[in-house]
């Protein structure tokens, strides 16, 4: 395959950023989008041309780093896969292909494509965890009956891996998705349901002075989740937050 | 007060609960406005009371207008703020890959309908206003369905009317449906209420337009 590459290139958090055109020939359709940047990188490098920086660790689609805006969609024009597991096949010859960072000003550009999502991690500190006693009295977690519907439900919020595409997908660059994300899996959960009201407020509290906007309910976030997490845990983080309100 | 306005859940609920009050206005203001269409006598009945009746013209008006400027002012603040979150645009944005255009642009059909508002005071709510309290004229239980249809007889007034109701339904057919997902609820009966919201978003503009366009072609 022989395309043509619209990658944005931005030298830092300061500098400018603009659009840069390249021609990248001989792309397997088999090959994986990664993959395909990493020999464009290849050729960059050999003509003297600084290589695009990106984020990629695991290329297995579960580390959540991989963070690109291909032709106008978080992790491209597939559904249920990250970056890194979009394979060129989606592409046809002579495709024009638009590469640019996940946008948001909570999630400013580090370099290129690369963009700095520790406003997740902060949102994460604010209350994103169990306060388990682990001095060795630990209860088993399998000796607590939990019912099977909160469970797997728990359980796909907790697929979340804090990529970003919500938020680089929603049109008010909104984190409610990942944020009900974490509120959810543990608010279904009895050990988590102790400190539910603290974490749904301190959460949102840190979403909000994060600088993310606010949800209108396009559904942008839920189409484009390589995890498929649901809206569904929006409302459930509403009635949370609601419920933590009232109670003071 | 001040958590509606940091709170972005709080606005979520305020915006929902307002738009929610607003829908059941419309459908009251559909039901009165339908009666014109069978019978002059109960439209006339039906907006007398709605227009003297001391309950409704100084407790319900004041909190429909209440109602009314705040979903407004409220949604083009939360345009702006959600505007500014993203400061640095896509070059290319493919919205229409997974979201709805209605979802996208509320606030070009709200602006529309607010448009239409100003209208439709100026057209009603202004005239009789100035009849009941500024030129303080005789009561006359029989002027109103006289009145609406000499308004519709004009076919660019129609025409506004058509258009304005079509941005109504685009508005609603995400609105309706998005307050109550605002409110907690997604569940077993999502699909009955985006059913039920949809119909209503459809069935209730296409009625008003209905009613405007029978009144218009029954004038002559």
């Amino acid at each position: 395959m022989n395309l043509t590459l619209k990658i944005w290139r931005q030298a830092n958090a300061d500098a400018t950023g603009s659009i840069e055109t390249y021609s990248i020939e001989n792309i397997s359709p088999d090959m994986s989008f990664l993959e395909m940047m990493d020999v464009h990188n290849e050729e960059l490098i050999a003509k003297g041309i600084d290589p695009v920086a990106f984020d990629h660790d695991c290329r297995e689609g579960i580390c959540g780093m991989c963070s690109m805006y291909i032709n106008g969609e978080a992790h491209g024009p597939d559904r249920l896969v990250t970056t890194c597991q979009l394979h060129m096949r989606k592409f046809k010859d002579g495709d024009t292909i638009t590469i640019e960072p996940f946008r948001a000003n909570a999630f400013p550009v580090v370099k290129d494509l690369a963009v700095d999502r520790s406003a997740f991690d902060r949102i994460q500190h604010a209350g994103g965890f169990v306060s388990v006693n682990t001095s060795g009295n630990t209860q088993d977690a399998n000796s607590i009956p939990i019912d099977k519907h909160d469970a797997d439900k728990a359980f796909d919020a907790a697929t979340c891996i804090g990529c970003g595409a919500c938020v680089a997908s929603c049109k008010n660059a909104s984190a409610m998705l990942f944020v009900s994300a974490k509120v959810s899996q543990y608010a279904l959960l009895p050990q988590g349901k102790v400190e539910a009201a603290d974490r749904v407020m301190s959460m949102v509290k840190q979403m909000d002075d994060e600088g993310f906007g606010n949800c209108t309910n396009t559904g942008a976030c839920e189409v484009e989740c390589p995890k498929g997490i649901s809206l569904e845990n929006i409302a459930r983080m509403n009635r949370e937050y609601l419920s933590a309100s009232v109670k003071g | 007060m001040s958590a509606l306005i940091k709170s972005s859940i709080a606005r979520k609920y305020a915006m929902a609960l307002s738009g929610l009050f607003l829908v059941f206005f419309l459908l009251q203001h559909f039901t009165i406005n339908l009666t014109s269409v069978f019978s002059e006598t109960v439209f006339n009945e039906l907006s007398h009371f709605m227009g003297n009746n001391p309950l409704v013209q100084f407790a319900l008006q004041p909190v429909l207008i209440f109602g009314v400027v705040f979903h407004f002012i409220m949604g083009f603040v939360l345009d702006l703020k959600n505007r500014s979150a993203r400061s640095s645009k896509y070059t290319t944005n493919n919205g229409a890959a997974n979201s709805s255009w209605m979802s996208r642009n509320m606030i070009i059909s709200g602006a529309v309908v607010l448009s239409f508002l100003g209208l439709h005071f100026y057209d009603f709510w202004f005239p009789e206003m100035n009849y009941k309290y500024i030129e303080v004229l005789p009561e006359n239980p029989s002027r109103y369905f006289e009145e609406m249809v000499h308004k519709f007889e004009n076919p660019v007034r129609v025409g506004l009317y058509v258009i304005s109701f079509g941005f109504l339904a685009l508005h609603l057919m995400h609105g309706f449906s998005s307050s109550f997902q605002s409110l907690g609820a997604n569940n077993k009966y999502t699909r009955a209420i985006k059913g039920f919201t949809t119909a209503f978003a459809i069935g209730i503009p296409l009625g008003f337009v209905f009613i405007a366009l029978f009144h218009h072609l029954t004038a002559f």
